[in-house]
């Protein structure tokens, strides 16, 4: 047949690169668009959770004979109604939709009333009995580690133990011994939380078949839809899951929620319809947000600045449940080696379980964390050796094409470019360490996957899958897995096809995030999207486009690769004025052909890595962004004022500019929200209240968040040069912004002030107790001071690509010596 | 609980309701009415996701009984277009990135909407500062900024 379209070598567009208004945005100004909690169904019933006060404890027995009595309450729950776990991960299947005879955080769900309303719901819950009997308590990893008993779980690597991992890629000490300089430096990153707009919310029923729907704000209809048939013991093919549009969601609804287990299996069990929907409070308990992570860089450098080796290690701190902790683990590590060129790296990374809501995927996903104690490090090591911080940085930016020394693949890169741009935005050269006491420029850089490599769960399918339908009214309908977070996934499916059928992204329905009718999307997670949802798009509506070409070609008196779509236009290349609209295209092509429709897919490219765990990290581009922030630091507060910020992001191509922009500053502002003041911190009550770990701050006036006031000017630059791997050359921009923005401001304040605050978020008292010690001519310093023993396991040891190595673990450790 | 009835002006149309005399506001439009562009994200008064228009002045409805409203002019997200037609600031928060999950939406258009019903050229400063009490995780506000500067530009050139 003809030769298949060739969209990426496209250079001409009709849609990407405009700024658009975005398929889904009138929707959304009318208040017309329905999230989870606007479903409504005649017979509708409510739930509500009973959660536990305590946070470790053993349930004697609950009672709930007064509850079930209650006029207007349906059904009580617990979770003798729920014999089979679940997890996101299947290495960590250790949740219960109601807690089985142990809590473990405060806010632990217990049991659940279902009732004719809310008020009558929570008026349930006060009459049921539940005896505790409390067992002793792990507030941080550090206690974690001295107190292996009583244990949080009964898996795990030992103790309080989750996982514990160890790679090294080289001899990193061989490395570090040879360096003319050994950087060795602590940080400290706490928790914080996702904190959508919309508080999670789901709503279960029965279709007329008697198959259960579920309705419900959550980021991966398709994982869901899995761990529903496993927990509800029923089949898959039984269950339909709808993903509503998120109300933001930056990870916080990527775990299996246990509000949805509970009333999937209430509106089975009274076939009536049931709805939930989480207070706020209960959106801080379901968490899943960032791990607090304590972190040691022991770094070699040159004289002249260019890394030699890196010894990296991290302690996270899991909270109670497994959640994506497995891939959160890694991730404190294995996107390290991609921004810039590193030898040797060593890294060894250890999650332990606590008493806290479990932490999870947020936005930039284990990242951000080693990204900001890098960050500052190489600020400090650019200061010691008399170096500009952003020439020190462009000298060693990792190349187009190359290998990591773990094995990762980067393709294009638009780094020093970014650098750059940021650079000459920012007045760098002529302000940086000269802006005079109280004022500050500091810089930093970062690179993002554009979707990981590998699924959650091991399986063959494609990552993402396309599946088109037109017909003679020139309606275009596009059929995706893929969830809609606010991020904007509609718009990038409707504005992929749109360019290539030549036709308007607005006459483009989407119909996505429906496991009833949608082929897979494994899930809006890992800056995938736009790539892998994408490419199957593409080769969807090429395969749509070639049907089109056939029928119009004969029409047309031309051959179907000289047919060209743009504009509501099908013509032929050598005679645009021979032409036929593309609703008579289609028409075409349906008389000709029958339906008119075409699938797509995609799985991302095999990763060079071979070793044991190499399949965390690769992924199909990478996305670089670099940043300026400016800061003032009042020396008489430590108050931290932000007026300008500059980012430059390597998308590779805005496929909407105002999109693009718009994440790009999103990010930042999440970024700076974390560096200055967000954080999902907690406090013991004394030992008359149990010891309770509670949190600090479970609402959104004292959870700390940048208001429009607080928000500073960012000035955006988007560098494109797109990625042959990417739809158009499109990489991701959902998370990779947010990376350099903590280190940025961290760096910032010391050339404002000239005190390293190596922790964050970066308060003011922090930055006070860091004055009062450099007037005391102390370090002027605020930070952690020690590293725990962490009994993390031998390392398996890989040679780097140009060591001789083949991407498999070495098979003794003489290859080591030999290297 | 008994219930109370009581008429309720709403965009312009007084409607009879049923309600609990607990519920608030918000319940009442979400609930009662099956108004639910009007959303909620803390139900404490602490996020401006649910705010609305009460005699022209912005209100958060979560705060708000229902019957404390009874005689008032009530403004929802629902009735801020004319027909078909979007009101500049609905059009400019499509256009322009002000609007990325919607969630904060509503909130923010009616608050920006009583701003430039006083104030037809607020400066980006008071822009920011009638925006302060609606929190936005997706935007980080600017694109907000120039959606709402945008919205009063369009406004003021609409006038004769």
């Amino acid at each position: 047949m003809n030769a298949p379209e060739k969209p990426r070598q496209k250079t001409r567009f009709d849609t990407i690169g405009k700024p658009r208004r975005r398929v889904d945005g009138r929707a959304k100004a009318i208040g017309q668009l329905r999230f989870a909690d606007d479903l409504t169904l005649p017979r509708m019933l409510h739930a509500k959770l009973l959660r536990s006060p305590h946070p470790h404890a053993l349930i004697e027995s609950i009672d709930i004979s007064r509850a079930q009595a209650h006029p207007g309450v349906q059904l009580v729950l617990t979770g003798a109604a729920f014999p089979v776990p679940y997890g996101i991960m299947p290495v960590s299947q250790d949740e219960h939709p109601l807690a089985r005879e142990r809590v473990r955080f405060v806010g632990d769900p217990v049991a659940a009333v279902i009732a004719a309303d809310e008020y009558t719901a929570n008026e349930a819950l006060e009459l049921i009995e539940v005896r505790y009997r409390p067992l002793a308590t792990v507030a941080s990893p550090e206690e974690g580690l001295a107190n292996p008993e009583p244990r949080i779980h009964d898996y795990g690597e030992q103790g309080n133990i989750h996982r514990n991992q160890s790679y090294e890629f080289g001899d990193v000490d061989a490395a570090l011994a040879k360096s003319d300089h050994v950087f060795e430096d602590l940080f400290f990153y706490e928790g914080n939380t996702h904190l959508p707009m919309e508080q999670q919310a789901s709503l279960a029923s029965l279709e007329g078949d008697g198959k259960l729907l579920l309705c419900t704000s959550t980021q991966n209809p398709h994982y869901l839809h899995r761990q529903l048939a496993a927990v509800l013991q029923m089949p898959a093919a039984r269950i339909r899951v709808i993903a509503t549009p998120n109300g933001g969601a930056f990870g916080g609804k990527c775990d299996p929620g246990n509000h949805e287990f509970v009333v999937s299996k209430a509106a089975l069990m009274l076939g009536r319809p049931v709805k939930i929907c989480l207070t706020r409070e209960e959106v801080f308990y379901q968490h899943r947000g960032r791990h607090p992570v304590l972190m040691k860089f022991r770094t070699g450098v040159s004289k002249d600045g260019r890394l030699t080796a890196m010894h990296l290690q991290t302690l996270l701190d899991g909270g109670a449940y497994g959640s994506h902790g497995p891939a959160s683990t890694f991730y404190t590590g294995v996107l390290t080696p991609v921004t810039y060129e590193l030898p040797r790296f060593k890294f060894e990374a250890c999650r332990v379980f606590t008493n806290k809501p479990a932490c999870g995927p947020k936005r930039g996903h284990g990242t951000p964390q080693p990204r900001f104690g890098q960050e500052v490090q190489l600020d400090k090591i650019a200061e010691r050796l008399g170096l500009d911080p952003a020439e020190m940085r462009l000298a060693m930016v990792t190349k187009p094409d190359s290998l990591t020394a773990s094995w990762l693949r980067v393709g294009s890169t638009g780094l020093a470019e970014c650098i750059r741009k940021v650079v000459e935005m920012s007045g760098w050269k002529e302000r940086h360490r000269k802006l005079g006491p109280g004022r500050g420029l500091g810089i930093a850089c970062s690179s993002y996957m554009c979707g990981a490599g590998v699924s959650i769960y091991w399986n063959k399918l494609p990552h993402s899958a396309v599946q088109l339908l037109l017909d003679r009214s020139g309606q275009v309908t596009v059929y995706c897995g893929a969830t809609e977070l606010g991020q904007g996934s509609d718009d990038v499916l409707a504005s992929l096809i749109a360019e290539a059928l030549g036709i308007a992204p607005g006459n483009i329905r989407c119909v996505t995030g429906d496991t009833g009718i949608t082929p897979i999307d494994l899930g809006s997670y890992s800056s995938r999207v736009t790539i892998m949802m994408g490419n199957a798009a593409l080769q969807a509506a090429g395969r749509v486009r070639e049907q089109l070409a056939a029928a119009a070609a004969e029409q047309l008196n031309t051959l179907p690769e000289r047919v060209v779509f743009s504009q509501d236009r099908v013509f032929s290349a050598e005679n645009p004025g021979n032409t036929m609209s593309f609703i008579e295209a289609v028409a075409l092509a349906e008389a000709k052909f029958g339906t008119i429709g075409a699938v797509g897919s995609y799985s991302p490219p095999r990763a060079p890595g071979r070793y044991k765990g190499a399949g965390v990290g690769p992924s199909p581009a990478y996305s670089f962004s670099a940043c300026v922030v400016e800061t003032e630091v009042d020396a008489h507060t430590g108050w931290i004022t932000v007026p300008k910020i500059w980012i430059a992001h390597d998308i590779g191509r805005a496929l909407n500019p105002v999109l693009a922009r718009g994440q790009v500053i999103g990010g930042v502002y999440m970024g700076l929200g974390e560096a200055l003041m967000e954080e999902q911190a907690f406090r013991r009550l004394p030992p008359k209240l149990s010891s309770a770990l509670v949190h600090r701050n479970p609402s959104m006036l004292d959870y700390k968040s940048l208001t429009s006031l607080d928000m500073p000017d960012v000035e955006v630059a988007l560098i494109e040069d797109p990625d042959p791997n990417c739809p158009y050359g499109a990489k991701e921009v959902g998370q990779g912004p947010l990376l350099p923005v903590m280190p940025a401001v961290a760096n910032a304040v010391y050339d404002a002030a000239g005190v390293r605050i190596d922790e964050i978020p970066i308060t003011p008292d922090k930055v006070l107790r860091a004055l009062e010690k450099k007037a005391k001519g102390e370090a002027p310093r605020v930070g952690p001071e020690s590293f725990p023993a962490v009994p993390y396991p031998q390392p398996i040891f890989v040679l780097p690509p140009w060591e001789g190595g083949d991407g498999n673990e070495a098979k003794d450790r003489e290859g080591r010596k030999a290297a | 609980m008994n219930r109370v009835r009581m008429k309720l002006r709403v965009n312009g149309e007084e409607q009879e309701v049923l309600f609990h005399p607990y519920k608030t506001l918000l319940e009442v439009l979400r609930e009662e009415l099956g108004l639910t562009g009007t959303k909620h994200g803390c139900e404490l008064g602490e996020c401006g996701a649910c705010a609305v228009l009460v005699d022209g002045a912005p209100l958060l409805s979560c705060l708000e009984l229902a019957v404390q409203c009874e005689g008032r002019d009530i403004q929802t997200v629902e009735g801020m277009a004319q027909g078909t037609e979007l009101h500049p600031l609905q059009a400019a928060f499509a256009d322009l990135g002000g609007s990325q999950c919607g969630y904060c939406t509503s909130g923010m258009l009616m608050t920006a909407k009583a701003l430039l019903d006083k104030e037809p050229a607020p400066s980006r400063e008071r822009i920011k500062e009638a925006l302060s009490g609606n929190l936005c995780r997706c935007t980080g506000y600017q694109q907000i900024w120039e959606s709402v500067e945008e919205a009063a530009r369009v406004l003021r050139e609409a006038k004769p």
